[in-house]
């Protein structure tokens, strides 16, 4: 049985999947229930200054797709609306209730040094076991000088990272915005400030979508919408390459990631692409804290089966083979192979190629069965009609015999290129 | 005949009445069969479309439906393009979705019977389209399609069933004046009196009747049939094309002793009684009923002789189960109604004085591959005997008929022309298969092969 226990930049948690700074961590009651279901951590919903700001009646936009509810969620909630007083004493109450589960407490104060300097030591005083600083969060609170409008700003973040290091003892997680043009720029700021961890990615700026009745942007407030933050399923990919963008060029650095994890297996990809934890919102918005159950057991599982003891032998493991471009050998070739007997005649290969390929596709002749077959000379590889077959195991790419490595770096077409023998 | 025949114990004189059961008992029996699928359902089964190249459902539907094209619009809530799509290759799209045997068209055809063994309901789907459709229609009294510039042409169509119906509309759509004859005194044909009622429910037969002629130009004559008020010879005269679309009105006999019993009755008679009694309350059904036959007319009388009360109901058919004409569905849909089912066994004679009391049946076999009476039998209670073994086209006025072979009138393939220049048939009077949608595209394709024949005279 895998051991999935972590020590998280200091941190420790009998798991590894903890529920993100949102309103699933907003009080007390909730996060009882999440540990109750086996949820290894929390990052309690950001505290921030009195009076608590005020937010709006409707704050979510969904997105579906194809019929399929929730592919992407966006909200325009802000932090917690309630009083200081009473998040730190339910805080302090559920981590002496809960004391093997993480507690981590999300901030955010205006950026100065007199209002984190405040807060810091009533944070402390909880018992909570570390603090996230929300610099992430990319409406509302940034017209105001706050989340993503520090975020975006790598000289902020160092300076109010130092500050929080000064000021407390509890380790130190900096939440990024991926609403960045170089998310290692306030990554390394964050490192520079003394950050212990960073976590991302927050959610990207968005409109859930428009009202064509009433010609107003989702969420609607009474006939006005403003833009939220995205998350869900569909920012997983934008949030995994940030993480391992992150991973490949600071490897000392933890990550916590965060962006559409759903079930262990999208887990499985943050962990493999350096996450040491990772945080969970939208799926426990959908179907509720039950789902940590599978997770758990399917990591469990998994890990078993491939041979993973703990969850640090497992953090990075993809890391190395995230590489650029240029790196990738152009001298390789796939092409791809459809079963006939897996076939079923759709002819969404065929069209896919056809119109917006490489016309390597074509209806099988003859025989009884209609079936597609590839034109392997005029192939590419390039994997779109697999990806189009509903059919699981039809298309399957088969990897050609290559006895050259040629890069980009060394390609004769390339004027830059580096001569062969000049290569290290 | 003793009282007591096989295991048949006869206690009472014969059982044939009306108002078996309660009226509300009678309206749940008789409401729509199949209702149409929810908004949410329908997109949740338009979103298992997988939206095929080259679909083989196309393929497979006579009228060759863009099916992929309408479910794709459905899926993104439009329900007005869903419906044209639908129109536009098969005006009659409503119908279809009701009493087409998917299972062996579109969806028989789906690749998600590889897949899953579950295609998608088209059928349904097609009826949540074409539903929307109609009543947008009919709220705005615009017809989906506008007519041609106006020929000066007209032209007879005989029959007012679904293949008259869909020629008399492209026609119309075409420009011509169409007079649409029908010998009943509704238009519709088996629509409105030749399926089951809970197929048909909500009098949607006569409303989609209304629906196809608001394109304008047709002008519908009922009471008139050939050979009756009409021949063919004066609409010869009088039009400058013809198209008959008459069905086959003749009901095949089981030429046995005692089908002239009372209670005995052909299957056709029995729905069409049905179908024109407003709750059903007022047909008689008997107590013990046995249908002869084994297509869907049989399993409609069976079904429905069930669903007004009758306590045994035995469909018996000459031959097995795999072999008879009614698809696998409609068999299901009988056995879960409770209809029993005998094969193997043909009736030899009909006993009973005056009123039928049983039906004697011969068992079959193959002998060389041909249907042979075994020697010994069986007989079943029956105060009602449906006969339900085949139509045949009802033969009129035979010197001006066009040419028929095998109880059908020949026609061009392409062009579904007869012998007679100028006059074109279509439907279960022509050989081919005996569905509505098979009516509905030779209707289409007799209508272009008119408009050809009108064209080549003007030009001639």
């Amino acid at each position: 049985m895998a051991d999935l226990r972590i020590n998280f930049a200091g941190i420790k948690a009998p798991n590894p999947f903890w529920l993100a700074s949102a309103p699933p961590t907003d009080k007390a009651y909730n996060v009882e229930r999440a540990f109750a279901a086996g949820w290894g951590g929390v990052v309690w919903k950001t505290l921030g200054e009195d009076p608590p700001v005020v937010n709006v009646s409707s704050r979510y936009g969904g997105v579906a797709y194809n019929g399929q509810r929730l592919m992407g969620m966006n909200n325009i909630e802000l932090i917690t609306d309630r009083p200081l007083q009473v998040n730190l004493d339910e805080i302090k109450q559920v981590k002496r209730n809960w004391p093997d589960r993480a507690v981590v407490v999300s901030l955010m104060v205006p950026c100065d040094e007199e209002s984190w300097k405040r807060i810091l030591p009533l944070v402390e005083e909880t018992g909570a076991d570390g603090i996230e600083l929300n610099f992430g969060c990319p409406h509302g609170m940034s017209e105001r000088g706050m989340g993503s409008a520090v975020g975006q700003v790598p000289n902020y973040v160092e300076m109010v990272t130092r500050w929080c290091k000064h000021y407390s003892r509890m380790p130190v997680i900096v939440k990024l915005t991926p609403n960045i043009t170089d998310i290692l720029k306030p990554a390394q700021a964050a490192r520079r400030g003394g950050a212990d961890a960073v976590s991302l990615i927050n959610t990207i700026q968005s409109i859930a979508g428009v009202d064509l009745d009433n010609m107003v942007p989702l969420p609607a407030v009474d006939g006005l919408g403003t833009h939220g933050g995205y998350c869900g399923p569909a920012v997983k990919p934008i949030a995994l390459r940030m993480v391992g963008e992150i991973a490949r060029n600071m490897p000392q650095l933890p990550i916590s990631g965060i962006g559409g994890v759903s079930n262990w297996r999208d887990a499985a990809e943050f962990l493999a692409l350096g996450a040491g934890s990772v945080q969970v919102c939208t799926a426990a918005m959908h179907y509720g804290f039950r789902i940590v159950d599978d997770m758990i057991s399917g990591l469990s599982n998994w890990m078993d089966e491939k041979g993973y003891a703990r969850i640090e032998d497992l953090t990075g493991r993809a890391v190395q083979k995230f590489v650029h471009w240029e790196d990738l050998n152009l001298a390789w070739k796939t092409i791809a192979s459809i079963n006939p007997q897996a076939c079923i005649g759709c002819g969404l290969c065929h069209i896919a190629c056809e119109d917006t390929a490489h016309q390597a596709i074509r209806l099988h002749e003859g025989g009884e069965k209609k079936f597609y077959e590839v034109i392997d000379e005029d192939c590419v590889g390039c994997n779109l009609c697999s990806h189009v077959c509903p059919v699981d195991d039809c298309i399957t790419m088969q990897s050609q015999p290559t006895v050259e490595h040629l890069t980009w770096k060394h390609h004769p077409n390339n004027p830059m290129r580096v001569p062969a023998e000049a290569a290290p | 005949m003793s009282a007591i025949v096989n295991d048949v114990y006869f206690l009472s004189e014969p059982d044939v009445a009306a108002a078996r059961l309660p009226l509300e008992k009678l309206a749940e029996c008789f409401a729509d069969a199949h209702p149409l699928l929810s908004a949410d359902q329908a997109h949740i089964e338009a979103s298992r479309c997988y939206f095929c190249y080259d679909a083989p459902c196309i393929t497979a539907c006579p009228t060759a439906i863009d099916i992929p094209g309408f479910i794709r619009a459905l899926s993104t809530g439009n329900l007005a393009g869903a419906g044209q799509k639908i129109f536009e290759s098969n005006i009659l799209g409503g119908a279809c979705a009701r009493v087409c045997p998917t299972e062996i068209l579109c969806e028989g055809a789906c690749v998600r019977n590889a897949q899953q063994s579950k295609p998608v309901e088209i059928g349904a789907l097609q009826r949540v389209a074409t539903d929307a459709a109609m009543a947008r229609a009919a709220a705005s009294g615009k017809h989906p399609f506008q007519r041609a510039a106006a020929t000066g042409r007209r032209v007879a169509v005989v029959g007012a069933g679904p293949a008259g119906l869909a020629c008399a509309h492209e026609l119309a759509k075409s420009g011509h004046e169409v007079d649409l004859f029908d010998a009943k005194p509704k238009p519709g044909g088996l629509n409105e009196y030749g399926i089951a009622a809970y197929k048909m429910a909500d009098a949607f037969a006569a409303r989609e009747v209304e629906f196809v002629l608001s394109i304008g130009g047709i002008k519908m004559i009922p009471n008139q049939a050939l050979g009756r008020e009409l021949d063919l010879g004066t609409l010869r005269r009088d039009y400058e094309a013809v198209f008959l679309g008459i069905g086959q009105a003749g009901v095949n006999a089981l030429s046995i002793p005692g089908e002239e019993l009372t209670g005995v009755m052909d299957a056709v008679r029995f729905i069409e009684i049905l179908r024109q009694s407003k709750d059903k309350s007022d047909v008689k059904v008997g107590r013990h009923v046995v249908v002869i036959g084994g297509g869907n007319t049989a399993i409609d009388a069976a079904v429905q002789a069930k669903r007004l009360g009758a306590e045994l109901v035995t469909l018996v058919y000459r031959r097995g189960r795999e072999d008879m004409p009614a698809t696998s569905v409609e068999q299901d849909w009988a056995l879960v109604n409770g209809v029993a089912f005998r094969h193997w066994a043909a009736p030899v004679a009909i006993e009973g004085d005056g009123a039928a009391r049983a039906v004697r049946f011969a068992r079959t076999e193959l002998v060389d591959g041909r249907l042979a009476l075994g020697e010994d039998g069986f007989i079943l209670r029956a105060d009602m005997v449906l006969k339900a073994v085949g139509q045949s086209l009802d033969v009129f006025d035979a010197d001006a008929l066009p040419k028929i072979g095998r109880g059908r009138i020949l026609v061009n393939p392409e062009t579904l022309e007869t012998s007679l220049p100028g006059v074109f048939a279509g439907g279960d009077c022509i050989v081919g298969q005996d569905l509505t949608v098979q009516a509905v595209a030779d209707g289409k394709r007799a209508a272009l092969g008119i408009n050809a024949f009108l064209e080549g005279k003007a030009n001639g």
